[in-house]
């Protein structure tokens, strides 16, 4: 039923109204109490902090690509694994074989990466 | 319900419909139009999480469950990170339109009309019937007997999608 | 009955699906494209998961087509996106007026 989703709807629209207050009056003190004076320290992203080394827009490793795919095809177990696990006791045995088979399938695709070295961080 | 016992119900959910249609919407827009392909993406997160809600509103909290865990979730993270790894895309300066994108928009406009004539005078064989209940129960029973064999064949398809993806995306040659 | 008729649904997948075609056809950007794509495929099981709920709520096939729609379209995502990383890595850019090697 989706008045058991109110809550969400409500905590969603408290959360936004939440940040978008907390920027708005971040900009309206601001405004209204700070004389600005150019200031060369004021421009370092950090503040009396370390010095960044290099450009922000570095090229990002591959491995990271990676990994996310890796994620993705788990999290897609997941969402067939959750309704069996609901009928598991219904189903007995034949079920079990099913998800056994599935799992299996997914299984050997892993061990085929670990063993190719996708998963060294090199 | 009885906190919302007395609200009209109809007119609270075409309300939240509207709400979240047009937060569906504006984020899609953003998605086709902004310059920067980094804020694309995250309106694009924006616009599966209000797919979501759209899913909760239809009463089929499943198919919500797995649009935030695999759209919301997954899917973003890995457009973020092609985008982190393709740098020069990061670079706003880039345009956002090709050169054939008023012929893309003609197309659209075309097919739009077409879709809309369709669910304007098309007659839908509305049914009056209950929503099954424990629609969970329900859906692993389907999954592993009348849809058995799509169940077994879409491991198979993340199997080759795993080992597709990782050896064309590597960066050592035959690895 | 839920108080949100069909047509309006229908009405708001329309739009989605024309704004993700709009946007394959019209991105410079590869990954954008992608995104076209996927906001296309949101539209269709929008529209999957209406017609489960208004013309057969008694079945769960639209459910089970929506749940399929989104493992194929995860693959599909895998997959291009290790395809735009691989054009990137041979030709540096993934501007797609730039990547024409079958042009004659």
């Amino acid at each position: 039923m989706p008045e058991d989703y109110l809550p969400i709807l409500i905590y969603f629209l408290i959360a936004v109204g939440f940040a978008l207050a907390g920027i708005a009056t971040s900009h309206l003190l601001s405004f209204l109490f700070v004389r600005r004076r150019a200031a060369k320290d004021k421009l370092i992203p950090y503040e009396s902090g370390m010095l960044p080394q290099g450009p922000a827009r570095r090229r990002f490793h591959v491995q990271f690509y990676l990994v996310a795919v890796l994620f993705i095809l788990f999290d897609i177990e997941i969402v067939f694994l959750f309704p069996w696990a609901v009928v598991f006791r219904e189903l007995q045995i034949l079920g079990l074989i099913e998800m056994g088979l599935f799992i299996l399938v997914l299984f050997l695709g892993l061990i085929y990466v670990w063993k190719k070295g996708a998963l060294e961080w090199e | 319900m009885p906190p919302f016992e007395n609200l009209p119900t109809d007119l609270v959910l075409q309300g939240i419909f509207l709400l979240v249609a047009g937060l569906i919407v504006v984020a899609a827009v953003a998605v086709v139009t902004l310059r920067n392909i980094f804020h694309s993406a995250l309106a694009l997160i924006l616009c599966f999480s209000a797919v979501a809600g759209l899913y909760i509103l239809l009463e089929a909290p499943f198919v919500a469950a797995v649009q935030v865990l695999i759209y919301v979730g997954a899917i973003s993270v890995l457009i973020l990170f092609a985008v982190m790894l393709t740098e020069r895309v990061m670079d706003p300066k880039m345009g956002a339109r090709n050169e054939q994108w008023w012929l893309g928009l003609l197309l659209t406009a075309i097919a739009a009309t077409g879709l809309g004539a369709i669910v304007g005078f098309a007659p839908w064989p509305l049914s009056k019937a209950p929503i099954i209940n424990d629609q969970i129960t329900a859906l692993g029973k389907e999954f592993l007997t009348t849809y058995v064999l799509p169940f077994e064949v879409a491991s198979l398809l993340l199997l080759m999608a795993l080992l597709g993806a990782i050896i064309i995306a590597r960066e050592k040659e035959g690895g | 009955m839920s108080g949100v008729p069909l047509s309006w649904y229908l009405t708001l997948a329309t739009v989605l699906f024309a704004i993700g075609l709009y946007g394959t056809l019209s991105r410079k950007n590869a990954v954008g494209i992608l995104m076209g794509i996927e906001l296309m495929l949101n539209a269709v099981n929008i529209n999957l998961i209406a017609f489960w709920r208004f013309i057969t709520p008694h079945l769960l096939t639209g459910q089970i087509f929506a749940v399929f729609v989104i493992t194929v379209a995860a693959s599909e995502v895998a997959i291009g996106l290790a395809l735009i990383l691989a054009i990137y890595r041979q030709k540096k850019t993934i501007d797609i007026e730039e990547i024409d090697l079958l042009k004659g």
